[in-house]
């Protein structure tokens, strides 16, 4: 490539404008790349979700409880293989920033229909036998540096009280797509617990979650849980996990889609703002393409010439974006609350799509000017008053 | 010697917004190899037309023009272009060097089409800015040197190819008096020197006496 130090000094030419140009494409990669993370932050719950559970609710609302007693109905449903149930039990780690999930759970359930939450069976065993026991996430104990034996103080809010759990088990995340965030403690503690204060509140459970043999049965199985208690005072809605966490975070889906839409209009935008600089750099060099034309340069020469321009500009542009993207992303997670996304991280993907987006621009951003260089005759160019 | 150059009975008609614009008209012309002609006429009397019709930057809309033996106007575009680089050596009233290149690039930009390697064509380069005397500036950028500095610059980029025909369009047209006078020098030199055939366009009467031989074009017919 005998052209490329001319490719490389045009693309110096106007510094300023290169500048320019180069800092808006980083700016609209990191604004894609920061969005696309957002997005797929929340989607992961879904993307977590097992096509073989079922999650059993009140049928007005999650915030209503159930009965205990629907567990021994449930499990009789033909097609279902366990049933393990769990409570939203929250409360406050220190302070309100420190939000990381805390569910009480049925320990001799749990870890079976949760597969992904790879627990040691010793830790397991442990856990059973510590009523105050509670299991943690490979990232909060990494976090706030839980070890086993730790005491960790919460403060109740759904269940008020002073409580204290004892760290028996850390587990480790399945996969990336698994939360490592959660904290465990034992359903049968809390019940207790509620019997002893407050009576009322006894024998209650947030959600059951079912295991089903065949996900293609997920439709007649739920049907088939929700009639047990159709016309009782707690009817159930039950569906499948992806359902679930879809209906969860119903209310932000919109604003997810414009997100998700927004992303890609950013790709348009960095599109526009390359093709300008490359019009307009074409624009003025008029002349110049016409002289390397009239001493024999091909129309091949004039497409790397002004390709690798738009190219360079393009690539520059996003790989300042996307080297910039991480630590961006890194302190936007610092800045929203812990947990609150239990995976916040930059997709592979994301990355990928930013480079292959770059690549495309590059090339789209320099057709217009790329035809018109090579439409217009030499005479024309020479003509050209510019 | 024969005649390097024959234009037979061409005619140019420009088209534009569906007006045809007729330009040059059945006009026939010899060029001796070696020959040094000035071509004169007013303004917008289809000098420069005629100029890029030989030069195989543009085609007759008919007739026929035989360089060499060759009749240009029935090659395709690729091998116009091939044929260019090899043949041709231009000159540009506004000079048109490439801003951004220095003096070295810029004459060197014409070789980079050849299979020269980077060690010949820096031999090739300085022969060329060597005679016309900007050894000394190779690594200036255009807008370092002054206006008859760059027209030399654009007359060693002309040459550095060792073309069969030197066109020029109005080479001075843009200097003050003595850098023309260094310009014309230039081109006589490298007629009688190097016996290249050079083929320039002027309005400017003292430049067209220092060609061999001069004619004039009227409304686009020779006169
Ligand atoms: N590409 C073109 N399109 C339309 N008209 C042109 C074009 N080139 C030249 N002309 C017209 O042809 C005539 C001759 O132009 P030109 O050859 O440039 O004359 P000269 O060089 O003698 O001044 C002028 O009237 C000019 O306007
Ligand atoms: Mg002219």
């Amino acid at each position: 490539m005998k052209i490329f130090k001319l490719v490389f000094k045009n693309t110096l030419r106007h510094k300023l404008r290169t500048f320019l140009t180069i800092i808006g494409i980083a700016i609209a990669v990191i604004a894609f790349g920061l969005l696309r993370t957002v997005v797929t932050a929340w989607y992961a719950g879904v993307d977590a979700s097992a096509a073989n559970r079922l999650i059993t609710r009140q049928a007005i609302s999650f915030i209503f409880p159930l009965p205990y007693y629907y567990k021994e109905r449930i499990s009789q449903v033909p097609g279902i293989e366990i049933v393990t149930y769990a409570n939203w039990f929250q409360g406050v780690y220190k302070d309100k920033n420190q939000f990381f999930t805390r569910m009480a759970v049925d320990a001799e359930t749990f870890f079976d229909v949760y597969p992904e939450f790879k627990l040691p069976k010793e830790a397991l065993d442990a856990f059973k036998k510590e009523r105050r026991g509670c299991i943690v996430g490979r990232d909060i104990a990494k976090q706030y540096g839980f070890k086993v034996g730790d005491i960790i103080p919460i403060e109740g809010d759904i269940y008020p009280g002073n409580w204290e759990f004892i760290v028996k088990g850390i587990y480790t995340p399945r996969d990336k797509t698994t939360d490592g965030t959660q904290m465990l403690i034992h359903w049968d503690y809390l019940n207790e617990k509620m019997e002893q204060d407050w009576p009322g509140r006894a024998n209650e459970v947030g959600w059951y979650i079912s295991k089903i043999k065949d996900p293609a049965m997920a439709g007649g199985i739920s049907k088939q849980i929700d009639n047990l208690f159709a016309n009782s005072s707690a009817e159930t809605k039950t569906e499948d996990e992806r359902s679930f966490q879809q209906s969860f975070m119903a209310s932000v889906s919109a604003i997810i889609t414009a997100m998700n839409l927004i992303s890609f209009v950013i790709i348009g935008i960095i599109m526009l703002v390359l093709g300008n600089t490359m019009i307009m750099s074409a624009r003025e060099r008029t002349r110049e393409y016409a002289v390397m034309k009239t001493l024999g340069f091909s129309a091949k020469h004039l497409t790397s010439l002004i390709m690798g321009e738009s190219f360079i500009i393009s690539c520059i542009g996003s790989g300042i974006g996307i080297a910039l993207l991480f630590p961006i992303v890194s302190g936007f997670e610092m800045l929203i609350p812990k947990g609150y996304f239990p995976i916040f991280r930059i997709e592979p993907i994301t990355v990928v799509f930013a480079v292959m987006a770059a690549i495309i621009i590059g090339i789209i951003a320099s057709l217009f000017p790329l035809h018109k260089a090579l439409r217009t005759t030499i005479v024309e160019g020479f003509r050209h008053v510019g | 010697m024969g005649s390097i150059i024959r234009v037979n009975n061409v005619a140019k008609v420009y088209r534009k917004d569906n007006f045809d614009i007729p330009v040059l008209h059945n006009l026939s012309l010899e060029v001796e190899e070696g020959e040094f002609m000035a071509l004169m006429g007013p303004s917008g009397s289809g000098k420069t037309t005629l100029l890029n019709l030989i030069a195989g930057i543009d085609r007759p809309t008919t007739g026929e023009i035989i360089i060499a033996g060759i009749d240009i106007a029935t090659l395709s575009e690729s091998a116009l272009a091939k044929w260019r680089a090899d043949n041709i050596g231009f000159v540009f009233q506004f000079y048109n060097l490439i801003p951004v290149l220095t003096a070295f690039e810029n004459v060197e930009l014409p070789l980079l089409l050849s299979p020269l390697s980077k060690g010949e064509r820096k031999i090739h380069v300085e022969t060329a800015l060597k005679l016309v005397g900007l050894e000394d500036r190779m690594y200036h950028y255009p807008k370092q040197l002054s206006g008859g500095q760059e027209q030399r610059v654009a007359i060693a980029r002309a040459i550095v190819t060792d073309p069969l025909i030197i066109v020029a369009d109005e080479p001075t047209g843009d200097l003050d008096r003595n850098s023309a006078e260094e310009v014309l020098l230039l081109l006589d030199r490298l007629n009688r020197e190097f016996n290249k055939t050079i083929l320039m366009v002027t309005h400017d009467p003292y430049a067209a006496g220092k060609a061999k031989i001069s004619r004039h074009l009227e409304k686009g017919d020779l006169v």
